[in-house]
């Protein structure tokens, strides 16, 4: 038994990436269809008031809105951000103002992209118009961005529109994210892959109840204190409980079924887990001693395998299962 | 507002370190040595404690669940009381508060902690807005802010300058905070990020974690020397679109403060959760706090900005004034959204108005 080393720190790419779909509804699904067909819909509040972007629930009221209105694809700029260093996914790839735009008609305001020279072409109060983007899907980049305008307002007072367009309604939207994170796992699992790194599995004791936990995770979650002495554990142990999987996991080439155990290596007080091969996939049980098989490079055991010792007794892991 | 059925105090603050990363540690192990210190604070163990309620989210460190990771440094085993909100920890002692005031628990141990190190903050808040209108621009948090700034400057609220002033003073008073990320009267102005802001208007990107005990009655009489009453708490939010609001005011911070019983006698300090300088122009407004009112003693979340744990920890330095003696009154103040969009205010009284209550 060792104090735990601090590890070098560890780290990987970690990417998540989500196209979650979202239904619209009636009032949502008619203005993004709108934009699609140049048009910019609005929606009357009970008391007379017109959303740009249009809700289907009045944000002071919570009353129900459905009364759409058609308002200009021209606007006044009623605040503004100029962003000298574009972010990925961001409307504009060159440095561009963000503003809150009331187009004409309107008495909310729009967030999107202003296209300006720079900073000092752009003011509160200025003139601007929707370029629109060249492929319009049915969502809010199909404003590409606004751009100067150099007209006064127009129509002013919104022309009362049905929400309905020749074509299929867009009735909903993939909404695509991706952020890139950099993971580090910390100080007691760096210890645990690092060890894994030479074929060795170690677990951290608690200084209080003197559990061993595999893989540590830093903490005694009995005693919520820090697990720091270093156990070596295994490398064989016993199949606690398990499981026969029948469905084949995607970009996974290992022949169905297989076995899927929960795993109380020698030393350890927690069952960690593993598949289990080397043996018919029907003559796996609780009790069965098993070691790990490590490949050629491999950072964890590709699965275990039995030792050809006879079965651990109930009672020797009956506390971890 | 009504009194609260029963008295309940913060009884003991504890903080970690905010830092720029902190690679070399899981969540669980930057928060156990803040949860360790809060603890001894008190004498209590993790047995002890009536209710655990805990702050995170995570998107932050871009895994599922993570807070149950977080769980194991409580010492969630045999099961406890435990409840968890995907928020800025303020709202974690919120419903501790709720909690404690129905009766079924004496004490309450409330933590949040938050890695911004691993991803990119600025980016992972975008996933927060509207996701039909607002989230597919990906406008930053700094860009957000940025709109805000240009509308109260447009309305001769503040200027550059005034602002450039707001970050220097919260730097400077947190040259006395050990914990604090950015400290110092030397932290550069910088240039611009999303103008009108420059990096010296933005909050640091950092790491952190923090944890209160809240505990009612004659309990926190026996915990603390000096508990900090909570006399009043109250959040409220206001619409999500920032299109439908008057961004140079915030109503709803306002009338959290009033429902909170801040208007009913003046208060002496005021932690201010403003991640931006203009931001603190606009709370300053809506709380109507004077100039006699120190604010952000601590240097606020221009000094440290762990994401949700900021919010706690402006409860956490101002109950820690009334711990130590240099407050008798004091304001916490919680945000959570981009430009202010949902508040949170907790009073915070000394004992000696604490006694007079007793009798109400
Ligand atoms: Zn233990």
């Amino acid at each position: 038994m060792t104090t735990a080393p601090q590890p070098e720190v560890l780290r990987a790419p970690l990417v998540v990436e989500f196209p979650f779909t979202r239904s619209l509804g009636p009032v949502q699904s008619a203005f993004l269809t709108g934009l699609r067909h140049r048009t910019v819909l609005g929606v009357r509040t009970t008391d007379g008031k017109t959303l740009v972007p249009p809700v289907e629930y009045d944000p002071v009221t919570a009353d129900e809105l459905r009364d759409l209105v058609e308002v200009a694809d021209t606007g006044t700029v009623t605040t503004w951000a100029w962003n000298p260093e574009p972010r990925r996914g961001q409307p504009l790839d060159t440095p561009f103002a963000w503003i809150l735009v009331k187009l004409d008609g309107a008495d909310t305001a729009l967030l999107h992209a202003l296209a300006a020279p720079g900073p000092d072409a752009v003011h509160t109060g200025m003139r601007v118009r929707v370029r629109w983007a060249g492929e319009r899907t049915g969502a809010i980049t199909d404003i590409a961005c606004f751009e100067p305008y150099d007209g006064g307002p127009g129509q002013t007072s919104p022309a009362p529109h049905t929400g309905t367009f020749d074509e299929d309604p867009v009735t909903g939207i993939v909404a695509e994210a991706r952020l890139d994170y950099t993971y580090s796992p910390g100080g007691a699992q760096s210890r645990y892959i690092n060890a894994l790194a030479d074929n060795r599995t170690v677990g951290e004791r608690c200084p209080s109840c003197h559990k061993v936990y595999v893989p540590p995770r830093g903490a005694c979650p009995t005693c919520g204190v820090a697990t720091t002495d270093q156990v070596e554990v295994g490398p064989a142990g016993t199949v606690t409980t398990y499981c026969i999987v029948n469905v084949k996991a995607k970009n996974l080439d290992i022949e169905l079924p297989y076995v899927y155990a929960h795993i109380a290596l020698d030393g350890a007080d927690l069952a960690l887990h593993g598949r289990i091969a080397g043996i018919p996939y029907d003559q796996v049980r609780m009790g069965l001693r098993v070691e790990p098989v490590w490949t050629e490079g491999g950072r964890y055991p590709d699965h275990y395998r039995p030792t050809g010792e006879p079965d651990a007794d109930y009672d020797t892991y009956k506390e971890l299962i | 507002m009504r009194p609260p059925i029963r008295d309940i105090a913060v009884v003991a603050f504890a903080q970690s370190d905010h830092l720029r990363t902190t690679d070399e540690m899981s969540e669980v192990e930057m928060l156990m040595p803040v949860l360790h210190e809060v603890l001894a604070a008190t004498g209590l163990k993790t047995a002890d404690i009536g209710f655990t309620c805990s702050g995170s989210s995570d998107y932050l460190a871009g895994r599922a669940f993570s807070f149950t990771m977080a769980l194991d440094g409580v010492g969630a085993w045999p099961p406890i009381s435990e409840s968890h909100v995907e928020m800025d920890g303020a709202w974690a002692l919120y419903e501790a508060w709720t909690k404690l005031l129905t009766g079924e628990a004496d004490t309450a141990l409330v933590y949040s902690y938050g890695k911004s190190s691993p991803g990119s903050v600025r980016d992972v808040l975008t996933r927060q807005l509207d996701p039909y209108y607002v989230a597919p621009l990906w406008p930053d948090a700094v860009a957000l802010a940025a709109l805000q700034a240009q509308s109260l400057i447009d309305a001769g609220e503040t200027d550059e300058s005034a602002l450039a002033g707001v970050a220097a003073r919260s730097r400077a008073a947190a040259a006395d905070n050990p914990h604090a990320q950015l400290r110092g009267a030397d932290v550069p102005h910088g240039d611009y990020v999303v103008n009108p802001l420059r990096t010296g208007d933005c909050p640091p990107i950092g790491d952190g974690a923090a944890a209160v005990i809240l505990a009612a009655g004659d309990r926190a009489r026996e915990l603390c020397e000096r508990p900090a009453w909570i006399r009043g708490i109250d959040h409220r939010i206001e619409a999500h679109s920032l299109g439908v609001r008057d961004l140079t005011d915030s109503p709803s911070t306002r009338l959290a403060a009033e429902r909170a019983g801040v208007f009913e006698r003046p208060v002496d300090t005021a932690e201010l959760h403003a991640p931006f300088t203009s931001q603190e122009v606009v709370l300053r407004k809506a709380l109507r706090l004077g100039e006699d009112v120190t604010v952000n003693p601590s240097g606020g979340a221009l000094a440290a900005n762990p994401m949700m744990a900021a919010g706690l920890i402006r409860i956490g330095e101002a109950a820690a004034r009334i711990h130590r003696g240099e407050s008798r009154r004091a304001l916490g103040h919680a945000t959570s959204g981009p430009c202010l969009q949902q508040n949170l205010v907790a009073v915070l009284e000394a004992s000696e108005e604490a006694s007079e209550g007793e009798n109400r």
